[in-house]
């Protein structure tokens, strides 16, 4: 397991990725004075924030950032705000926030994470409530961007689990997910075991993504040996559904 | 046969509702804030309401290739109570928001000083946010309450076509239109308004400013009677064009003036395999 509190991988810089792509001049103009106004003064951020998209539009610009994304990235790292102040502006923007507002701000944590400032108190653990929040909730979209690199990096076993566990039942490829490398364990891969029976007994599919991790612990041998026990059962799609299990899991 | 349904209370149906939806052409929706069977009592429950109209019920209604807008606003009937009132002051970070297209329901319940009020602010709201107003005009005393809306939103200075008042029927239709307002009616199983009764209202004003809905909720109703209206309109010798501007442009070009409705934009859970699922929830 990762060691916790230790600051996350940082996504690009959204400044830069901004600065490359052509953005609309009355975008560009627009995103500049809403940085400006956020640094003089903070709460400004709250008129401006909901308005990103409709100002900056929502094109790709890279493999982890749209346009909206990014400026609104761009927009909270001008926030001139550290540690507790800062955590209760994002709170604020979360609580009052539409998934993608909520979506944004769990993407811009990392970016929040580093930037302390001179003398600035960093922002640690404090938006970790934000992060339970949104793996309460049943939004895919909110979901995949809790477990990024912020929430990987700093949620405790039990509840990175879970939060695992929860991206395979919503169908979010665990390629998306931050952390798996360091901190997929042999209690996750029995948990994904257990689920990888339950659907076989079920006579349905498990998703292939999960295999890499059930193969590398204990967790194996004993579903290969549930698994062959199901290959017996006597509904068909059972049987079945545990000959494709085991073909995947070999 | 494509339809936009521009009141409905989605966040009351099923998901058997939005697969029965689609399956009649219904692509997509506005739902309004309104009250609920059940009075709140505290602010909070409103944001979590509005929280739902942004988040939740725009995730389910795109899963069944519905697209889900809504109008944010404290209800008439919830104004007269002074523990509900703090949600007017929260309400602007609400209208900030890319998927609210405009401001609504307002109107008169009950026709108070603290709905008079209510109304009145929330109209200069509008103005402020360049939204459009959806107006709830009252079930009681029908006739005089929209008269007096009438006079209220002349006073605030919105444009008049910026203003849609709904619920009406026989003898509230024509003043509507006569103020330049857009003019909305609610196909009820048994109460508002009925189908047949809606196709002689087209035929004797015209197509122009009207929006039919079914403004489906957790009351008797159903959320399939704008589909019913336009087989009725056919079968009254309305043309197919005649029945998309009611059903389809008309209420894209009244929820268009708040420039937000972005129809075109990819449905946001283009990678689920809802197919033959049920609404994805995390725990199935």
């Amino acid at each position: 397991m990762a060691t916790l509190g230790m600051p996350a991988s940082v996504p690009p810089d959204p400044r830069t990725v901004l600065s490359r792509h052509p953005l609309e001049p009355a975008a560009r103009s627009w995103l500049t004075d809403a940085e400006a106004r956020i640094a003089a003064r903070p709460d400004a951020v709250r008129a401006l924030f909901p308005t990103a998209r409709r100002h900056c539009g929502r094109a790709r610009l890279d493999a982890h950032w749209t346009a909206d994304e990014a400026a609104r990235a761009v927009l909270l790292t001008a926030l001139p705000l550290t540690g507790a102040p800062l955590a209760a502006e994002l709170a604020g923007l979360f609580r009052h926030g539409d998934p993608a507002e909520q979506r944004a701000v769990l993407r811009a944590l990392p970016l929040l994470d580093t930037a302390t400032g001179a003398g600035g108190e960093p922002l640690a653990d404090l938006a970790l409530p934000l992060v339970r929040e949104a793996l309460r909730g049943n939004d895919s979209h909110v979901i995949e961007a809790a477990l990024g690199p912020y929430g990987a990096a700093r949620l405790p076993d039990a509840e990175y689990r879970q939060a695992v566990l929860k991206c395979v039942f919503q169908e979010i490829p665990l390629d998306r997910v931050a952390g798996l490398d360091t901190r997929a364990d042999a209690e996750l891969a029995r948990m994904l075991a257990d689920f990888a029976h339950e659907r076989v007994a079920a006579g349905r599919d498990v998703p292939h993504d999960i295999w890499p991790f059930v193969r590398a612990h204990p967790a194996r041998a004993a579903l290969t040996e549930r698994l062959t026990a199901e290959t017996r059962a006597a509904a068909p799609e059972r049987r079945e559904a545990a000959e494709r299990a085991l073909k995947a899991l070999r | 046969m494509r339809i936009f349904d521009p009141h409905i209370h989605m966040t009351s149906r099923t998901t058997d509702d939005y697969e029965a939806m689609h399956a009649v052409g219904v692509r997509a929706v506005v739902e309004p804030a309104f009250w609920l069977g059940q009075p709140r009592t505290s602010p909070d429950s409103f944001y979590d309401y509005f929280d739902a109209l942004l988040g939740w019920e725009p995730y389910r209604a795109a899963q069944f290739g519905i697209q889900h807008f809504c109008t944010i606003a404290l209800n008439p009937k919830e104004a007269n109570d002074p523990r509900c009132r703090p949600v007017l002051d929260e309400l602007p970070r609400y209208l900030a928001k890319d998927r609210v297209v405009a401001v609504g329901e307002i109107g008169y319940d009950s026709m108070t000083p603290e709905e008079d009020e209510a109304l009145a602010l929330q109209l200069g709201l509008a103005v402020e946010h360049g939204l459009p107003a959806l107006v709830h005009t009252p079930h009681r005393d029908k006739a005089t309450g929209t008269r007096r809306t009438l006079d209220v939103v002349r006073e605030s200075g919105i444009a008049p076509e910026l203003v849609l008042l709904d619920h009406l029927n026989e003898l509230t239709v024509g003043m509507v239109l006569d103020s330049g307002s857009w003019a909305g009616f609610s196909i009820y199983p048994r109460t508002k308004m009925s189908e047949d009764r809606m196709v002689a209202i087209l035929q004797e004003h015209g197509t122009d400013r009207i929006l039919v809905n079914s403004a489906a909720d957790w009351g008797r109703s159903d959320p399939l009677k704008t589909r019913k209206t336009a087989d009725a309109m056919r079968a009254a010798g309305f043309d197919d064009d005649t029945v998309d501007k009611v059903l389809w442009r008309n209420p894209v070009a009244f929820y268009g003036q708040s420039g937000r409705l972005d129809l075109d934009e990819p449905k946001p859970d283009e990678e689920s395999s809802f197919q033959g699922n049920s609404v994805r929830r995390g725990g199935e």
